[in-house]
Formats: C-alpha cells, structure tokens, sequence
C-alpha cells in the first residue's frame, strides 16, 4: 500500500510523458444541428452500439433530436424491444474480454472523459498494423484493442515510415504518413463528414440535458439581472440615513 | 397576533432572540467588500444541505450503481442535472466563500483578543468542510472519486506503527470498495452536517456575544450613545440584511454562469476522469486533488521522505492546515487591522498569498524537480508566515488607530 502511494505521488510526471504530442483535431461540435445529429445516431446504432454499450441513454431520449418514437422504434430499435429501455448490448462481458483484451467501454459519457476532439481525431486514425491481433493500430490510442469497425466505409489505410535520428544517435522508425492501400465506400472527406455527425451524437448523448441547461440559465441570468437592480435600489434606500 | 406572539414569548424566547441576533445586533457600520462572504458560506451550506436532500432521494451508495445513479440523476430525473450541478458547483464555491471569508479575518485580524473563539471554531468548520467535500467527492464513483480516495486514506498508512491498519479501519476493507462507499455516503449524508450545522452555530453565537470586528479593528461597544447602542453600529436587520441581499444576487449570477453555462469549469470542479466509472485495476494516468485541497497537496509533494517514510510529508500537511489554530496567540501586534499596520505585516501577507495560490497552482501540476523545488521553498514561506508572525508583528511601525470606525 504504501509503495502504491509513492507511485502515486510521482504519477503526474508519468501522465506528461505518455500523454502529451498527439495533436487531435477539432470536431465539429452543433448541438443546433438536428440533422447531423440523426445522422450520427443512425451511425452510432448500427457501429457502435453492436459491442459498446450506452447503459445510462433510453432510446426514446432521441426524440429530444427531433425523432419520432415511431422513427426511434423503426430504425433505430435493434437490440431492446421498448423505446424507453437503455441503449444496452448483448454481447457478454467475458465474451468481451477475451475477444478484445478488455470490455469496450460504455460511451454514454465518452466524450466527457476523452473530449470530442479526441474522439473525432481516434475514429478517423486507424491504420493496418499486422502485429496486432486485429490487424489494426491507431495513431491516438496506441496498441488499441478495438479493430476498425467502419473500415468499409474509410478503407485502409497503411502507414508509410521514415527514419529518425534520435540525439542519442539511435535509429528508429516513425510514421510519415498514411496511403490508401484499399479504397472504400466513401473518400476521405465523406468519411470525416460522418466521423464529424458520429461525434456530434456522442456529445449531445453525453449530456441530453445541455440543451435545456443553457436556455434556462439564460433566464435565470436575466431575472438575476432584474433582481440586482431592484436589491441595489433597496439597500441604496435603507442606508441613506447611515452616515 | 399580538396575543399569539406573547403566548409564544411565555415558552420561548422568540422575541428576544429576533432582537438579540436580527433587529438590535449592532453591527459596525462600515462594513466592506470583505464581509459579504460570511453570510454568502451560510446561504452555500443551505444550498448544499438542500440540493444534497434531493440527491439523496435517488443516489445509491453501492459500488455497482452509484455511477449509473449520478448518471440518472443527469438523465432521467426531472432537473436532476441541475440539483447536481447545483451541488457540485456548491462544494467547489463553499471553499471560494470561505477562503474569502478566512483572508477577511487575517486582514483585519477578526481573530484576535477577544474573538479568538470565533476563530477556533471558524477554524474546525474549515476542516469539517474538507472531510465533508473529500467525503462527497467518492460519492460519484468515478476513477478520480476512486483514486482521489486511494491516495488520501494512504496517507494515513504512512502514520508510524499504527498507519496500515488504520487506513484499512478506515476502509473498512484492503482496498477502497462498496464498504468505504457506504461509510463515506453515511458521513457525507448525515454525520459531517450535523457537525457543521452545531459549529455553524457556536461560530455564531460566538460572535454575537463579543460583536462584529470591522475593516478599522476598533471595538465599536467602547463608544455608546445616550440609548445605550454602539455609536458606530446599526442593527443588522433592516442594514445588512438588505446589503447582504445585494451582495447574494452577485454572487448568484457567478454561480448561476457557472452551474449552466461551464459546470466543469474547465476540468477543476467536475474533472474529466470522473465520468469513467470507477476501476480499481485501472490506474488514471494523472491524479491530482480537487483544486481546494491542492495547496496542502503541493506541500506533501514538496517534503522528501526521512529514512524511506513519507510521514513527515503527511505531518507537514496536517500541520499546515491545524496551524491556523495558533494565530490568535501568534500575532503579537498592538493593531488588528492592515490599515494601522506596518510594511512587514503587509509584506508578509502579501507573500503569504501568492504561497497559498502558488501551491494550490502547483499542487495540480507535474512534480517535475523545477516545479518540487518552488514547492519547497513556498512551503518554507507558508510555515514562515505563521512561525515568524510573533516577531515581525510585534517589530512593526504601527499607525494610531482612531477611536470611531472610518468610511
């Protein structure tokens, strides 16, 4: 126990040293945008939602999109049989675990924990890699244990690699960029545009409630506003007599 | 009515305890800025028991739903995100309200003879406060609820002969788990408030006895008029109430931004590792403290381990926040307030805080040797300001201080 304190105590140092140099691009967040919303829930159902789970979203939440709960329970409805039911998977987590080397994540709240950024920058950074298990590797989460689900959509992609002369003179390897090995449904700017509707969805499923909570915080603002004039004339009234 | 209020006044003192604590508390007139936040840490405490009331309702304390309950509140309960975030936003502006409050008392020196009592319990309400936000913060059952946890109780392991077992006496288990969540829920809940609730009110009553300090440190029961009232004080119903309705409306429009418009603050009040549930296999990459308790955590850093144990860094820490208890009896300066001080109390004030925020920046930071270095040597000015404050207090040029209170 003791040990794990000290380990603790230095891990900060340890967080800078794997975390830092990734550049993540900016994700085309609008919650405004029914539209890319829907969009990026139909993506989320018929990719993710086979080994993710969302266990804390009802399916009839999606009505706060703009979707009817008859176009929820047509489309969208194919691993519950209720609308109201939670966004649950069927796959055990044993099965999981030893398919994948760990449970995929449930992504209710995934872009409160990762960012947006670097969800959009992660879905579109897979790259053929035939080390590992999956065949797949990617840029921003090195070693993942989750294969490229939407590959027929993106193609594949193979890194091209030069080398670098580290100071201590050693040599290694390191990925200049990516080529297209295998084409796919959709070109490259395609492919970001749904990644871009995809991570949308998970932001607004993050936190359905956003929408409401900057509405009314305006109108709470607003009556605070009133409220401050109407105390400052009040006390200005009061203490005219204190000299 | 008048029958009624006498009937009442017969059994109980309802009256005399309006006018002893409302309608004839004289206060100093010349309040400023600085005492708004007394009031402003009772009306946050209210909050907090209040939305804390409604959390509870649906909060589970089991390892294996609390995460998902939080997220229910956030979803499916009818403005439950708004009672969290309420809540959330409460704790981190509960400490803003009292650091505040604190910087008020050394300015002025509201500590001093005869309101040393205030000081102590206002002290001890301090750090039931840091039990009560430690507490609730594993309530979330995120990793950082988790390994905030683990990091503190582990301090206790470094106590000598006694530390392992009474980190694990306070688990309640070898490791954080559903009994440490269920002991911390029945402190955070119940325990801790009715503490701070019992201190609140010896704090109070405390300072009604011996009456308000001001912005000038001159007692203003010396001075009274021909009806016996202080010259220099007015009752603080209408005054203050009015003043203090002013100064809550401010303070509410920063906490209302805050509550819907940037809930997480950027990270500081709901960190970003705390929406992954918690895992005890999986350690977060950084872990640093919610940023009211950074401060002391920079010192724990900043202290090397004497003969491979980290006690001394946990001692210093403790110390560091239990040295408050001393500054009645550490200031030896004729004046109470900064304004009849001289250059080296400001000096050392002025020092003082830039130690205190530079810690807490630094306690969130990597502790790269740059950054342990700075924290050791602002730790060394955190300890100077209380261990010097005898001499440099008493060796001050101090201005005279008037005999009635200034606007």
């Amino acid at each position: 126990m003791k040990k794990l304190f000290f380990m603790l105590l230095a891990l900060p140092t340890l967080a800078i040293a794997s975390g830092a140099g990734v550049h993540l691009d900016h994700a085309p967040i609008n919650l405004n945008d029914q539209e890319s919303l829907q969009r990026g829930a139909r993506v989320f159902v018929n990719y993710c939602l086979n080994c993710h789970s969302a266990g804390y979203m009802r399916y009839n939440r999606m009505q706060d999109i703009g979707l009817t709960e008859a176009q929820i329970k047509d489309n969208l409805l194919y691993a519950a049989d209720k609308p109201g039911a939670l966004m649950h998977v069927a796959m055990r987590t044993a099965d999981a675990k030893a398919w994948f080397g760990a449970p995929p994540p449930d992504l209710s709240v995934i872009t409160r924990s990762r960012g947006p950024d670097w969800v959009y920058t992660y879905l579109r950074s897979f790259y053929r890699d035939d080390s590992r298990p999956t065949g797949w590797n990617n840029t921003v989460f090195d070693k993942v244990g989750m294969p490229h689900v939407m590959q027929e959509l993106q193609g594949h992609l193979a890194p091209v690699y030069r080398t670098e002369k580290s100071e201590d003179g050693k040599e290694h390897h390191v990925i200049d960029r990516f080529e297209l090995v295998k084409p796919g449904k959709y070109t490259q700017a395609e492919y970001d545009a749904l990644v871009g509707d995809l991570t949308n969805y998970l932001n607004w499923m993050g936190e359905p409630a956003k929408g409401d909570r900057m509405r009314i915080g305006l109108f709470v603002l607003l009556f605070l506003s009133v409220f401050y004039v109407v105390a400052f004339y009040l006390k200005k009234e009061f203490w005219k007599d204190v000299h | 009515m008048q029958k009624l209020l006498n009937w009442v006044d017969e059994r109980f003192p309802l009256t005399s305890s309006y006018k002893a604590h409302l309608s004839e508390y004289f206060a100093p007139k010349n309040f400023n800025f600085w005492y708004f936040f007394g009031s402003l840490a009772l009306l946050v405490l209210v909050v907090q028991i209040l939305t804390g009331i409604f959390l509870t309702m649906h909060y589970k304390p089991d390892a294996a739903l609390a995460f998902a309950s939080v997220e229910y509140i956030m979803r499916d309960v009818e403005f439950g995100w708004m009672i969290r975030y309420i809540h959330s936003t409460g704790a981190s502006m509960f400490f803003v309200v009292v650091y505040l409050h604190m910087f008020r008392g050394l300015i002025y020196g509201s500590y001093r003879q005869p309101r040393e009592l205030i000081w102590i319990f206002g002290v001890t309400i301090y750090l039931v406060l840091m039990g009560e936000a430690f507490m609730g913060y594993l309530l979330p059952w995120g990793q950082m609820s988790y390994w905030g946890a683990q990091v503190i109780i582990n301090l206790f392991a470094a106590v000598p002969f006694i530390g392992n077992d009474l980190s694990e006496w306070i688990r309640g288990d070898y490791v954080i788990g559903d009994a440490t969540l269920n002991r911390f829920f029945a402190f955070h809940v119940i325990a801790l408030p009715m503490v701070l609730l019992g201190l609140v009110v010896a704090h109070l009553v405390a300072l009604h006895e011996v009456g308000s300090n001001n912005p000038d440190g001159v007692e203003i029961k010396k001075l009274k008029g021909p009806d016996g009232h202080p010259l220099d004080g007015i009752p603080f119903h209408p005054y203050y109430t009015v003043k203090d309705i002013l100064g809550t409306v401010v303070f509410l429009i920063v906490f209302a931004a805050i509550v819907f418009f940037a809930p997480e603050m950027g990270g500081y009040f709901l960190e970003a590792n705390n929406f992954i549930p918690a895992d005890s296999l999986k350690t977060p990459e950084h872990i640093a403290p919610v940023w009211y308790f950074t401060p002391y955590y920079a010192i724990l850093r900043a202290i090397p381990p004497i003969l491979g144990s980290q006690f001394p860094g946990v001692a210093a820490m403790g110390v560091a926040v239990l040295i408050f208890f001393a500054l009645p009896w550490l200031d030896k300066s004729p004046v109470k307030s900064i304004r009849y001080r001289g250059p080296k109390f400001k000096i050392a004030l002025g020092v003082f805080v830039i130690t205190f925020i530079g810690l807490g920046i630094l306690g969130v930071l990597p502790a790269t040797p740059l950054y342990t270095l700075i924290s050791q040597i602002l730790s060394v000015l955190y300890f100077a300001f209380f261990l010097l404050m005898p001499w440099y207090t008493k060796n001050d040029t101090t201005k005279p201080v008037p005999e009635r209170v200034t606007q």
